[in-house]
C-alpha cells in the first residue's frame, strides 16, 4: 500500500514541470491562437540556462536565484522570437504557424548541442530539499514533497493574475473576443508579447525546476512537447484548470501505467486520451471552438487535372529517370531509390495535407508501420518479396485506420497536435517492446530476393512504384471522392450541408495516405535492409512536412518536386555540415515568412500572372462594383 | 393551393443559448409550392430557426416534421437526403473551386459518388451542373474561380447548389443580403420563378419589403424568437403590431412600396 501511495506522490511529482509547461501553451494559444511548437525547446533552453547559472552561482540563494533568473532569460529570448517571427505570422494559416515553431525547436536543438555539447549534464540538488522522508518503509525525495506543494501555488498565482489585475482582465478578454480588445484601443501588439513571455516563462521554470531530478540533455524538447500535447488535448487547449488537471492524469497514468503495462506504460495514457476524445472531443475543459472562418489556404487556384503537354512532360521526365542506371554507378542508384521512395512518402502527406487540409505532424508513423509491416512477414512469416511488399502496408493501412478514426474527429491544431503524440506512441512501442521489435536494435538482415536485388532494379522497382502511387494519387485527387475531400477542406459548414458525411470521408482519405505511405515504408526497409525505430520518428515526419511545403502545399502535385529537391539538398547537407538541424530548421523559418508558396507554387503563380495580364475582366469587374454598392 | 400537401410542420420549436431565447415557441407549416417569408428585425431568431430545420442546430424543444416523417435532430446531411436545399445568411461555398465544380460536388453528393475513387469529377455530370448554372444566370461564370466571384453572384451559386439535389423544400436565408436592390428583386424573382414552376416549397428571410410583398404567399413574423403575426400579406402588412416593430426600427415599408421600385 505505501509503495502505490509514494508512487501517486511521485506521479503528482512529475506533474508540476508538465502543467507549468502546458498551461504557458494554453495561455499563448488562449490569445494568439497560435499552437507553440517551441514550447519545448523553451522548456528544454530553460534547464540548460539553469544548469549553467546554478553551477555559477553559489550557495542556497544562488541556486534558486539561478532557476529564475534563467526563466526570465529565456523568457526575453521568447520576446525576441515573438517579436521577430510570430507578428509576421499570425495571420498565416495555422499550419504555416505550426511549421515557424516547428523550425525554431529544430534549430534550438543544433544551438544547444553547439553550446552545451552532446553530453548529458547533471545539475544541482536543490539546497533545502536534498534528503527524503521515510513513509512506510519508503523513501520520498523532500524536492518531490517541494514540487507537489508548487503546483496549487503556481495555478493560485495565475488564478489571482487573471482574476486581479488589469492586464489579467485584458488577456481574459482577448481570449473570448480579440475584435473587441482590438476595439478597446488597447496595444495588442504588447498584449501579445507580454503573454507570449508569461507563456515562455512558465515553460521555462518548468525545465529549470527539472534539473535537480533529471539529467540536462538535447532531447527534452521533444519529450516534454508530445506530453504536453497530450495534457492539452485531454485537458482542453486554452483552460489553464484544464492543463492542471490533464498534467496530474497523464502522470499519474504514467506512473501506475509503468507497474501495469511495464512494457508498454504509454498504452494506458492512450487510451485514456482516445476516451477524452470521443466523449468531449474539445478536452474535459476545453470550449468546442467555432470553425476558422478564413480561407483554408493562400491562394484560391483551381486545381485542374494535366494537359496533354503536361501529362507527355510527366512520361518524358519518367523515361527519362528510367535511363539513370545506364549513366550512373550504384551510389547514384541507392541515392535515386531513396528520392523514389520519398516522392511517394511525400505524395502520400501531400494528399492528406492539401487536398483534405489536414497538416498531419506524425505521418512517419504509418511510413514506419509499413516497415514494420516487412520485417514482420519476412522475418516472422517468412513470405516471399512480392506477398510482403502487398501486405506489409497494410500494417501502415491499419494504424491510419485506428489512430485516424481519432484523429479526424478534430482539425486544424488539434488535429496536428493529436497526429503528433500518436506518432510518439507508435514509436515508444516500437523503442520499448525489444522482444516484438527488437527495440533500439532494430530488424536486420531484410534483403530483397535476387530479382530486386541489383541496385539498377531496386531503382526500377522504386520508381514504379513511386510512379504509380503518384498517379493514383492523382487520379483519386481529381475523383469524385478527390472533390469531396477538397469540399470538407474548403467548407465543412457547406459540405455538411450538400450530404457529405466529413468525418466519413477524411477518415478514409487519412487511411488512403497512410497505406501509401506504408508503401514507401515497405520499400524503405528493403532499401535499408533493416528496420528501426527511427523510421517511425518525428524527424521523418518533419521531412515529410518539409518536402510538401517545398514543393507547395496549394499545388497538386507539388510534393514530388519538393522529395527530389529535398532529398538532394539534405543529403548534399548533411555532407557538409553537422549542423544539419539549424539550416534546416532555419529553411523552414525562412520559407514560411518568405516564400510560402513553395517552388511549384511559384511557378505557377508566375504563368499565371502572365496569363491574366493579357485579357481583361470586364464583366467580373462590373459585377463587382455592383456588389461593393 | 391549400389542397397541397404539407410539406414541413413545426410545432413549439424552441431554442436558448444561455439566458437568451433565440427561438420561443414557434409553430407553422408550409405547403408544397408555397413561398413563406419569414421576417423580423435583426436577432428575432430567424436564423436560428434556419438552423434548426435544416439540422446544423439541435432544438432546445419541438417538433419538425418533414413530408410527414420525423426530423427533429437530425443531421443537416440527413436533412439534406430528404429533399432540403439551403443558402446561408453568410454564404458558404468552395472558394478554391471553380463555379462548376462548385455544382458538380453537390451533384456528386446527390448521384451518391462520393466514394467513387475512380470517376474523373470534372467531366461528370458536366451538363448538369451547366443547367442549373444556366437557371440561375451563371452560366457565363462557370469556368471562375468561386473565391472570385461577387458577393451578389456567390448568392446566386449558392441557390444553383442548393438545387441540385431537386429539393422539394428550400430554406433560404437572407437570400439578398448584401446584393444590389436591382439584384435582389431579379434573384427573388427567379427563385419564385423556379419554385412555382417546379412546386418547391420555400422559406425564406427577407429584409426588403418589397420583395417580400411581391412574392410571398404567406409571411411569419417574428419578434424576440416569437411569432407575433402570421398570415397574407395585406393582413401582416395592417397588422399594427408589425408596424410597430418596423417602424421602431425606421423602416417605413409601407410608403416605399406604394413608391414602388423599378420592375
Ligand atoms: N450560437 C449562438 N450562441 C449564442 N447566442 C446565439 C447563437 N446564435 C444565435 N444567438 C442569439 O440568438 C438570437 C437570435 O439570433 P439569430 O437567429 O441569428 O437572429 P436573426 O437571424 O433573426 O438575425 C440573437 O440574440 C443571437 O445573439
Ligand atoms: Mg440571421
Amino acid at each position: 500500500m505505501a509503495f502505490y501511495f509514494v508512487q501517486f506522490l511521485t506521479g503528482l511529482a512529475s506533474a508540476a514541470s508538465l502543467f507549468l509547461v502546458a498551461s504557458g501553451l494554453s495561455i499563448i494559444f488562449g490569445v494568439t491562437r497560435i499552437v507553440n511548437f517551441a514550447h519545448g525547446a523553451f522548456y528544454m533552453l530553460g534547464a540548460y540556462v539553469a544548469f549553467t547559472l546554478t553551477e555559477r552561482f553559489s550557495g542556497a540563494l544562488g541556486f534558486w536565484a539561478g532557476i529564475v533568473v534563467a526563466s526570465l532569460v529565456v523568457a526575453v529570448v521568447g520576446v525576441l522570437v515573438e517579436m521577430v517571427l510570430l507578428r509576421r505570422i499570425y495571420h498565416a494559416p495555422e499550419l504555416f504557424q505550426l511549421l515557424a515553431t516547428f523550425g525554431l525547436t529544430l534549430m534550438v536543438q543544433d544551438l544547444v548541442v553547439m553550446i552545451w555539447g552532446p553530453n548529458d549534464l547533471l545539475g544541482r540538488r536543490a539546497p533545502g530539499f536534498r534528503g527524503a522522508v521515510e513513509f512506510f518503509g519508503q523513501n520520498i525525495p523532500t524536492y518531490d514533497l517541494f514540487l507537489i506543494a508548487l503546483s496549487p501555488i503556481v495555478l493560485g498565482l495565475l488564478w489571482l493574475l487573471f482574476q486581479r489585475t488589469r492586464w489579467g482582465v485584458l488577456v481574459r478578454a482577448a481570449t473570448q473576443d480579440r475584435d473587441m480588445v482590438a476595439a478597446l484601443g488597447v496595444n495588442q501588439k504588447w498584449l501579445f508579447t507580454s503573454v507570449f513571455a508569461l507563456g515562455v516563462f512558465l515553460a521555462a521554470l518548468g525545465g529549470a525546476l527539472q534539473i535537480p531530478r533529471d539529467a540536462v540533455h538535447h532531447a527534452l524538447d521533444l519529450r516534454i512537447i508530445v506530453d504536453v500535447f497530450v495534457v492539452v488535448v485531454i485537458g482542453g487547449l486554452g483552460s489553464i484548470i484544464g492543463a492542471f488537471v490533464a498534467a496530474v492524469l497523464v502522470s499519474e497514468l504514467n506512473a501506475f501505467g509503468i507497474l501495469i503495462f511495464p512494457k508498454i506504460s504509454i498504452i494506458l495514457v492512450f487510451l485514456v486520451m482516445a476516451v477524452v476524445l470521443i466523449v468531449r472531443p474539445w478536452g474535459l475543459f476545453g470550449k468546442q471552438e467555432a470553425p476558422a472562418r478564413r480561407t483554408p489556404g493562400l491562394t484560391v487556384n483551381p486545381w485542374r487535372p494535366l494537359s496533354q503537354g503536361e501529362r507527355i512532360a510527366a512520361w518524358a521526365g519518367l523515361a527519362v529517370a528510367a535511363m539513370l542506371p545506364l549513366v550512373s554507378g550504384d551510389y547514384a542508384l541507392t541515392v535515386g531509390s531513396e528520392i523514389a521512395i520519398f516522392v511517394i512518402f511525400a505524395a502520400s502527406l501531400h494528399f492528406l495535407m492539401s487536398v483534405g487540409g489536414l497538416a498531419s505532424f506524425g505521418h512517419a508513423a504509418y511510413f514506419g508501420l509499413g516497415a514494420y509491416g516487412i520485417a514482420f512477414l519476412a522475418k516472422m512469416a517468412g513470405l516471399p518479396m512480392i506477398a510482403c511488399l502487398l501486405l506489409g502496408p497494410l500494417l501502415g493501412c491499419l494504424g491510419a485506420a485506428i489512430f485516424g478514426f481519432f484523429a479526424v474527429q478534430l482539425s486544424g491544431v488539434y488535429f496536428a497536435m493529436l497526429t503528433l503524440a500518436f506518432a510518439q506512441i507508435v514509436w515508444s512501442i516500437a523503442f520499448q517492446w525489444v522482444a516484438v521489435t527488437g527495440g533500439d536494435n532494430g530488424i536486420l538482415g531484410l534483403w530483397p530476393e535476387k530479382w530486386a536485388a541489383g541496385p539498377a532494379s531496386f531503382y526500377w522497382l522504386s520508381i514504379g512504384i513511386a510512379a504509380l502511387a503518384v498517379a493514383a494519387l492523382r487520379i483519386i485527387t481529381f475523383s469524385p471522392f478527390g472533390y469531396a475531400l477538397r469540399a470538407t477542406r474548403d467548407s465543412l459548414l457547406r459540405s455538411e450541408a450538400i450530404g457529405i458525411d466529413a468525418k466519413r470521408i477524411q477518415w478514409t482519405a487519412f487511411v488512403i495516405a497512410g497505406t501509401v505511405a506504408g508503401v514507401a515504408g515497405a520499400l524503405f526497409a528493403y532499401l535499408k535492409g533493416s528496420v528501426f525505430p527511427d523510421s517511425l520518428g518525428i524527424s521523418l515526419s518533419v521531412d515529410a512536412l518539409v518536402m510538401v511545403l517545398l514543393g507547395g502545399v496549394e499545388t497538386v502535385s507539388g510534393a514530388v518536386i519538393g522529395a527530389i529537391v529535398y532529398k538532394m539538398l539534405s543529403i548534399w547537407l548533411v555532407s557538409q555540415t553537422d549542423l544539419s538541424k539549424l539550416v534546416l530548421g532555419g529553411v523552414i523559418v525562412l520559407m514560411v515568412v518568405a516564400f510560402p508558396k513553395g517552388i511549384v507554387g511559384m511557378l505557377e503563380t508566375l504563368r499565371n500572372l502572365r496569363r491574366r495580364s493579357e485579357p481583361a475582366k470586364p464583366a467580373l469587374l462590373k459585377s463587382r462594383i455592383e456588389g461593393a454598392e | 393551393m391549400s389542397t397541397a400537401p404539407t410539406l414541413l410542420s413545426v410545432e413549439g420549436l424552441s431554442k436558448s443559448y444561455g439566458g437568451v431565447h433565440a427561438v420561443r415557441e414557434v409553430s407553422f407549416a408550409l405547403r408544397a409550392g408555397e413561398i413563406l417569408a419569414l421576417i423580423g428585425p435583426n436577432g428575432a431568431g430567424k436564423s436560428t430557426c434556419f438552423d434548426m430545420l435544416n439540422g446544423q442546430t439541435t432544438p432546445g424543444a419541438g417538433r419538425i416534421s418533414l413530408l410527414g416523417g420525423d426530423t427533429t435532430g437530425k443531421k443537416p446531411r440527413e436533412i439534406w437526403r430528404l429533399g432540403v436545399g439551403r443558402t446561408f445568411q453568410i454564404t458558404a461555398t468552395f472558394p478554391t473551386m471553380t463555379v462548376r465544380e462548385n455544382v458538380q460536388v453537390a451533384l456528386v453528393s446527390y448521384g451518391r459518388q462520393l466514394f467513387n475513387l475512380w470517376a474523373s469529377t470534372p467531366r461528370f455530370a458536366r451538363d448538369e451542373a451547366g443547367r442549373l448554372l444556366e437557371l440561375v444566370g451563371m452560366s457565363g461564370y462557370a469556368e471562375r474561380p468561386c473565391g472570385e466571384l461577387a458577393y451578389g453572384d456567390l448568392k446566386r451559386l449558392e441557390l444553383a447548389i442548393a438545387l441540385a439535389n431537386q429539393p422539394k423544400l428550400l430554406l433560404m436565408d437572407e437570400p439578398t443580403a448584401g446584393m444590389a436592390p436591382r439584384e435582389r428583386i431579379d434573384l427573388m424573382r427567379l427563385t419564385a420563378g423556379i419554385a412555382r414552376e417546379k412546386s418547391i416549397g420555400v422559406l425564406f428571410t427577407e429584409h426588403d419589403m418589397d420583395v417580400v410583398f411581391e412574392h410571398a404567399d404567406r409571411i411569419l413574423v417574428l419578434n424576440r424568437g416569437s411569432l407575433i403575426a402570421e398570415g397574407s400579406p395585406e393582413e401582416v402588412r395592417r397588422n399594427p403590431q408589425v408596424r410597430a416593430i418596423y417602424l421602431g426600427e425606421g423602416l417605413v415599408y409601407d410608403a416605399r412600396h406604394r413608391e414602388g421600385l423599378p420592375s
